[in-house]
């Protein structure tokens, strides 16, 4: 077995470890409906971090709307639950929802891509921004309902649907999609998160992941030695957004309500996301799991400090920071557990290799 | 050697994750002699002042009620959480109130979040009382009642008022598209205003991103020659709105709903601009009935400043939940799910009188019956419009 073998291996240990102890404590009763209600949530945050870590970490691109794509996953794929709820069964209905909201998102990352990926650094980060943005105010103003006669859309309001009496509005503007069916559970988001962490570390160490990572490393010297450059690219950044489509899937099949609103799919969604990311560790998929889970879970076990918490969530995050990134502690952590180093087997960080 | 400590150190590991998570655990059961009520609001964040001024409320009803014996002789005991105006978020400010023993809940405040966390309530069967939670979907199921008028007769009652007391004879609308509660009223006052006395000439949106500058919708509404303009949205928008309108020198007759309460309090803004505002509104902070003025002191002690009418919602709401207890008999020692069985019965016999209404009674479906209120500024004060 090859160390890059037995890193990723451990890292799916730690996913399924972490899966049967919860899943233990939760048949035994020992764990709290908070905690039951943030498993969730917990799986389709570290699943976008994964599929960001590709874009930022592994292809090198900063992109900070990828909560656009998890929009776009969520709102096609909830789409397609309410439209079909009591057409479909709920296994199919479900399965197909997940294809659904990956497909529309990697479309659109493929869309998206093409004028996007032209651009390098500061450029490219302000782009995807916007395009994020973009997405969310679009999606806020579609208006689709069923009726007899069939599927009426309008982007002006519900009033303009002329829709019969018999009429469902699935997408009413602002209002989003509300009632689509809880089919998101611990075990399908942990699956999911499995699956992608599979398509994204087989991605890192194969033919075309190297290529990718060489287009990070040096541009030039990629395309000199003959790498498809544009080709690469696309691949990683639609790669990427269709992970970030199979989040808003989870996410939309979670939550009744859904709306396009900033604080699920908005600029500082999208930051937060990075946030997970640089903290895990840039191009470390492992660490972006752990750092999502944990990053997740802080504010929500702080609740007992009341207003105090997002206070103390921003010096942990600036803690974690310092310990995982400083030079200086990084000498130090080395001096003290020696070879018994927690964080970097947590994180699958290699010695001198931030 | 390298080995076997990576692998002692992933056990450790492993085992400090569980004996963190394992001290979650559910064990809160008992206090079998006082009810438990949670509320549910966005504390921090933009909408911090809603959330606050319904935990407040709450909290004032619930004081009181304290002091005066309890509800059938048992206290109550009353937890808050924040749900940062984020669905997400709220279901999970839920499930910890959960844990902490809540056998009623008021919230949540906002209407998505008040949505999610119905869902959960009905799983758990579990009695939810939203003070504030206008969108149509908030009382969907049957374990759900909430204080406020919904969205959609909101819309309704202002259509019909305009109507009824000819205020004018055309009507521009400017509203707020990524807001559920603005388009809510709006969708609905466009249907209700087919076959009335006036007619919609303007209907013009804004979005959160661009609501500094109004111009361009107040000139169409001009152009069209309104005499009225329909504001269905929150006070801190419609304040830069008369302002605007005031320098391009176009007075109409501004015509608001509950949202446009708090308007006299906007910093720096000239209240005199605010003459002549009429609003739909449950709640005025200035009646001079008993009950109105003994809150507002009340509040103003203890929170130092005036109350709105999401704090008489939440306020009213607690009250609600006493009334519907005494009728319905239960003790604290019941299940959530009996008391909410119980409770769910009561609420629709029960006839309440609070600060938002000197009359309101329940349908199953969740909806209260009560009459809007129209006030108007005058002096800069809220008068009764009738």
């Amino acid at each position: 077995m090859s160390k890059t073998q037995k890193s990723n291996f451990i890292t799916y240990g730690i996913v399924i470890a972490a899966y049967i102890i919860l899943e233990v404590l939760m048949l035994t009763g020992n764990l709290s409906s908070h905690l039951k209600g943030l498993l969730v949530p917990m799986t389709y945050y570290a699943v976008i971090a994964v599929a960001l870590n590709l874009c930022v970490g592994i292809l090198g691109e900063l992109s900070i709307g990828h909560c656009g794509f998890m929009c776009l996953g969520a709102f096609s794929s909830a789409f397609f639950s309410r439209a079909t709820e009591q057409i479909i069964p709920t296994v199919p209905r479900f399965l197909m929802a997940f294809i659904i909201g990956i497909a529309v998102a990697a479309l659109f990352g493929f869309l998206i891509g093409i004028p996007v990926l032209r651009l390098k650094g500061d450029y490219l980060a302000i782009v995807t921004l916007a395009f994020g943005e973009i997405i969310k105010n679009v999606i806020n103003s579609f208006y689709i309902g069923i009726d007899s006669k069939g599927l009426h859309f309008t982007m002006k309001s519900a009033m303009d649907l002329n829709m019969e009496k018999d009429g469902d509005i699935i997408i009413n503007g602002a209002m989003g999609i509300t009632g689509t069916p809880h089919n998101a559970n611990f075990t399908i988001g942990i699956v999911v998160l499995l699956i992608s962490l599979f398509i994204v570390q087989n991605l890192v160490n194969s033919r075309d992941g190297r290529a990718i990572m060489a287009i990070r490393d040096n541009y030039i010297a990629a395309e000199a030695t003959g790498i498809n450059v544009t080709g690469y690219k696309m691949m990683a950044f639609t790669i990427s957004a269709a992970i970030a489509g199979a989040a808003g899937v989870l996410f939309s099949h979670n939550i009744t309500t859904l709306t396009a609103s900033s604080q699920y799919f908005g600029y500082n969604a999208s930051i937060m996301i990075l946030v997970y990311v640089v903290l895990g560790g840039i191009g470390n998929i492992r660490g972006s799991v752990i750092a999502a889970c944990i990053l997740y879970m802080l504010p929500e076990m702080l609740r007992g400090l009341n207003t105090y918490r997002m206070l103390i969530y921003s010096i942990v995050l600036i803690i974690m920071m310092i310990v995982n990134w400083s030079p200086k502690v990084i000498a130090w952590r080395k001096k003290t557990f020696g070879g018994l180093n927690l964080i970097s087997i947590l994180t699958g960080k290699k010695k001198g290799v931030a | 050697m390298k080995k076997t400590g990576k692998i002692f150190s992933v056990v450790m590991a492993s085992a400090l994750a569980v004996s963190m998570l394992a001290g979650c655990g559910a064990s809160q059961q008992g206090g079998s002699d006082t009810f438990k009520i949670g509320a549910i609001g966005p504390l921090t964040g933009g909408a911090a002042a809603y959330g606050n001024a319904v935990v407040n409320g709450a909290q004032i009803a619930v004081d009181e009620i304290n002091e005066a014996g309890g509800i059938n002789g048992y206290k109550i005991e009353y937890k808050t959480e924040d749900d940062e105006l984020n669905a997400e978020k709220s279901v999970n400010a839920y499930n910890t109130l959960k844990d902490w023993g809540m056998q009623l809940l008021v919230g949540s405040t906002t209407s998505a979040c008040s949505i999610a966390v119905s869902e959960n309530t009905k799983n758990d069967n579990m009695f939810q009382l939203t003070p504030s939670g206008s969108a149509e979907e908030c009382v969907k199921y049957d374990n759900v009642f909430r204080v406020c008028f919904s969205d959609p007769n909101q819309g309704i009652a202002s259509a019909q008022y305009i109507n009824d007391h000819n205020l004018a004879t055309k009507v521009g609308i400017i509203y707020d598209n990524s807001d559920v509660y603005s388009s809510g009223i709006y969708q609905k006052f466009v249907e209700e205003s087919e076959g009335k006395n006036y007619e919609v000439v303007s209907a013009e949106a804004y979005t959160q991103d661009n609501n500094t500058d109004f111009s361009v919708q107040l000139q169409k509404a001009k152009d069209a020659g309104a005499d009225l303009v329909f504001l269905p949205i929150y006070y801190s928008d419609a304040s830069l709105i008369l302002t605007q309108a005031n320098t391009m020198g176009y007075a109409p007759t501004f015509f608001g709903v509950d949202g446009m309460d708090g308007i006299l309090t906007v910093e720096n803004f000239d209240t005199s601009l605010a003459e002549g505002l009429m609003l739909l509104t449950p709640f005025a902070a200035d009646a001079t009935d008993e009950l109105t003025v003994n809150f507002v002191k009340k509040y103003n002690e203890k929170y130092g400043e005036t109350p709105n009418q999401f704090a008489a919602d939440a306020y009213d709401a607690v009250y609600i939940i006493k009334a519907a207890i005494e009728k319905a008999g239960v003790t604290p020692a019941s299940s959530v799910s009996e008391i909410c069985d119980a409770v769910k019965g009561a609420m629709v016999q029960i006839e309440a009188s609070g600060l938002t209404s000197s009359k309101m009674t329940w349908s199953a479906s969740g909806e209260p019956n009560k009459e809007p209120k129209a006030v108007v500024i005058q002096n800069g004060v809220y008068v009764s419009a009738e």
